[in-house]
């Protein structure tokens, strides 16, 4: 299992279309990952579920990815969120 | 005549009939039914059948308001993949023996609550989303045409009315048929307000127009934010004019857009625009100015409960670089005081606050704050070209002095291993003192940029809050016109550049003058930049 930390900087949080790019990023994996804010963690690969989660700039998000491929999609997940988010 | 305000979604003027654009009211019904395995088959048909119908209407947004706007219906595509929402919908029809449709309905319903009771304006109006994509399958499954379009066989033009209009309804409106749009409900976040800022077409949301106003002859002035129904004679002939106008202004930036500001002589003139938000960014490309020659840092500030973090200010400061792609941009550092206060700055209070404790005073005596926006400011630097400069200055030792901070942060940065670009370096010449020993300050500094506000309002001794001395204050004045002069000879005898960036550049009356004056550069509000390129083309 391997997970890390983001804080947004994006000034919408993470709106429609970068949940959108992440689920489908996600998706590109087998690995499980899960997104938790405050205690309240979401399945990353389910979007409106994602969205749900209105996570605005400046909040932090902990990403964690659980699976056979779970360092490329940890780093492919890192590599997004400080893209885009 | 009935004036209704609503909130501008986007700028113009439109006169015309006004169409009503109203949903059909699908109700849907609660149907019992046997096979649920076949329910659900009918179900997944009609998803994909939607989702087919979003991508076709992705492509046409593509090709129509260009990729990043067009991403909402890539956005409703996935939506309609989301497991949540598709598990729902099935779980429906099995646990309840229901059909489809009420499912659909059911379930969008539930999650445009959840988006709906979010406390966040923008996740509120993806509520919308939910219930258009759910619309969309629940009309193929009654299978019922799509029925959105107005053009007609004679090609009118409207102003279209609705309740609150979709996306999806929006891209599918004839454009050539649109003179602008009017809905109740929406938000200045929603989707269909962005997309008729790309399409340039007038739109107000949040508009209470009455019901019965189809056919109606209406009145859009989406500058002011209102719509005039049933406008009478003069109103009428008063916003003729005015549409005139902006046509007029439309077409000067058709003229204008993409030609250098160059004198007859020869000499090109650097016109940038002022700006006090991130936000203005949009005014500052629409009318084509070449760079930004004064961003004020004060909104940072002023619209903070604390003093603005490093990376607030970083992530600002980026934003405008990046787009502004290459081109000038000056920031000024903090100007707060004299009739800017701030609570947590804790500012005692003053008699003579114009006088008084201000601008890079604070900042000399408060290097702390003043660091804070240096390394933002020069982070920032990576992502495009920034200037910095300094408001003021009066002595010389204070440039130094800010240069000497501006090292130390340097080195800093260095040590770190942060990575920033040498920026030019300028200073705003705004008091009489700067102004009579600007040949020594142009030695320490890239280039002078005059603050003909601040200028007037010392060497004519005239506060410029008060009205009575309206009578006094003469912006033309010779001793503001000489030490514009001085100013800018003394910086070409350094080899430096000057401009201004205060309400006179803007004077249209002046231009020329400046023009033989020598001035190198012109900031102006982003409305005044054609108007004065114009000017000086003919200068």
């Amino acid at each position: 299992m391997k997970s890390f930390s983001y804080t947004v900087k994006d000034e919408l949080g993470i709106h429609a279309r970068p949940a959108g790019m992440l689920v489908k990023e996600v998706k590109n994996f087998q690995s499980k990952v899960t997104l938790e804010k405050d205690g309240k963690s979401v399945d990353a690969s389910r979007l409106m579920a994602v969205m749900g989660m209105g996570v605005k700039k400046d909040q932090t998000v902990t990403v964690t990815v659980e699976g056979d491929d779970e360092d490329a999609a940890c780093d492919a997940i890192k590599a997004f969120f400080e893209t885009n988010l | 005549m009935q004036n209704i305000t609503g909130k501008i979604a986007f700028g113009g003027i439109a006169i015309g009939k006004i169409k009503e654009i109203s949903k059909e009211n699908n109700v849907v019904r609660r149907v019992k039914i046997e096979d649920a395995k076949a329910e659900i088959a009918r179900f997944e048909a009609a998803r994909d059948q939607a989702a087919e119908e979003l991508k076709g209407l992705y492509d046409k947004a593509v090709k129509e308001v260009g990729e990043a706007n067009a991403a909402i219906f890539e956005v409703h595509q996935m939506m309609l993949e989301d497991e949540d929402y598709l598990d729902s919908v099935r779980n429906i029809i099995e646990a309840q023996s229901v059909n489809a449709e009420f499912a659909v309905a059911t379930t969008g319903d539930n999650f445009a609550r959840m988006f709906a009771d979010m406390d966040d304006d923008y996740m509120k109006e993806r509520a919308a989303d939910v219930k258009d994509i759910s619309e969309r399958v629940i009309r193929v499954l009654s299978q019922k045409e799509e029925k959105v379009n107005t053009s007609g066989a004679e090609k009118e033009k409207y102003i279209i009315a609705a309740d609150d209009l979709a996306p999806s309804e929006t891209i599918q409106l004839d454009r050539e048929t649109v003179l602008a749009f009017v809905t109740r409900h929406g938000s200045t976040n929603s989707h269909t307000a962005i997309l008729a800022r790309t399409m340039n077409i007038p739109a107000l949301v949040s508009t209470a127009v009455p019901k019965e106003v189809n056919g109606k002859m209406a009145i859009v002035d989406g500058f002011k934010g209102i719509v005039i129904i049933d406008p009478d004679e003069e109103t009428l002939r008063e916003y003729e004019k005015k549409q005139q106008d902006e046509k007029n202004r439309q077409e000067l930036l058709q003229q204008l857009k993409g030609k250098p500001t160059v004198t007859k002589e020869g000499k090109e003139i650097k016109l940038y625009a002022n700006i006090g938000e991130v936000k203005d960014l949009g005014a500052v490309l629409q009318n084509d100015a070449a760079g930004i020659g004064l961003f004020r840092s004060e909104f940072l500030y002023l619209q903070s409960d604390h003093f603005p973090t490093e990376d607030e200010q970083f992530q600002s400061y980026k934003t405008v670089a990046e787009v502004m792609a290459g081109k000038k941009v000056i920031i000024r550092t903090l100007d707060i005081g004299a009739d800017k206060q701030i609570d947590y700055f804790g500012l005692e209070h003053e008699d003579n606050p114009a006088l008084g404790y201000r601008a890079v005073r604070i900042c000399l005596d408060q290097p702390d704050i003043f660091k804070t926006q240096l390394r933002a400011l020069l982070r920032a630097s990576m992502f495009g070209n920034i200037s910095i400069m300094i408001p003021m200055i009066a002595s010389v030792w204070e440039v130094r002095k800010v240069k000497e901070i501006m090292e130390e942060v340097k080195a800093e940065l260095t040590s770190e291993g942060i990575p920033f670009k040498n920026v030019e370096f300028g200073i705003m010449i705004e008091t009489p003192a700067a102004v009579m020993i600007a040949d020594e300050l142009a030695k320490e500094v890239d280039f002078f940029s005059i603050g003909t506000n601040d200028l007037t309002q010392y060497t004519l001794a005239i506060d410029r809050q008060n009205a009575k001395l309206d009578q006094f204050y003469d912006s033309h004045h010779p001793a503001v016109l000489k030490m514009i002069q001085m100013v800018i000879d003394s910086a070409h005898k350094a080899g430096i550049w000057a401009g201004i960036c205060g309400e006179l550049g803007a004077d249209l009356t002046l231009t020329e003058t400046f023009v033989k004056m020598g001035i190198d550069e012109l900031s102006v509000s982003p409305a005044m930049v054609l108007p004065v390129r114009d000017k000086i083309l003919n200068a």
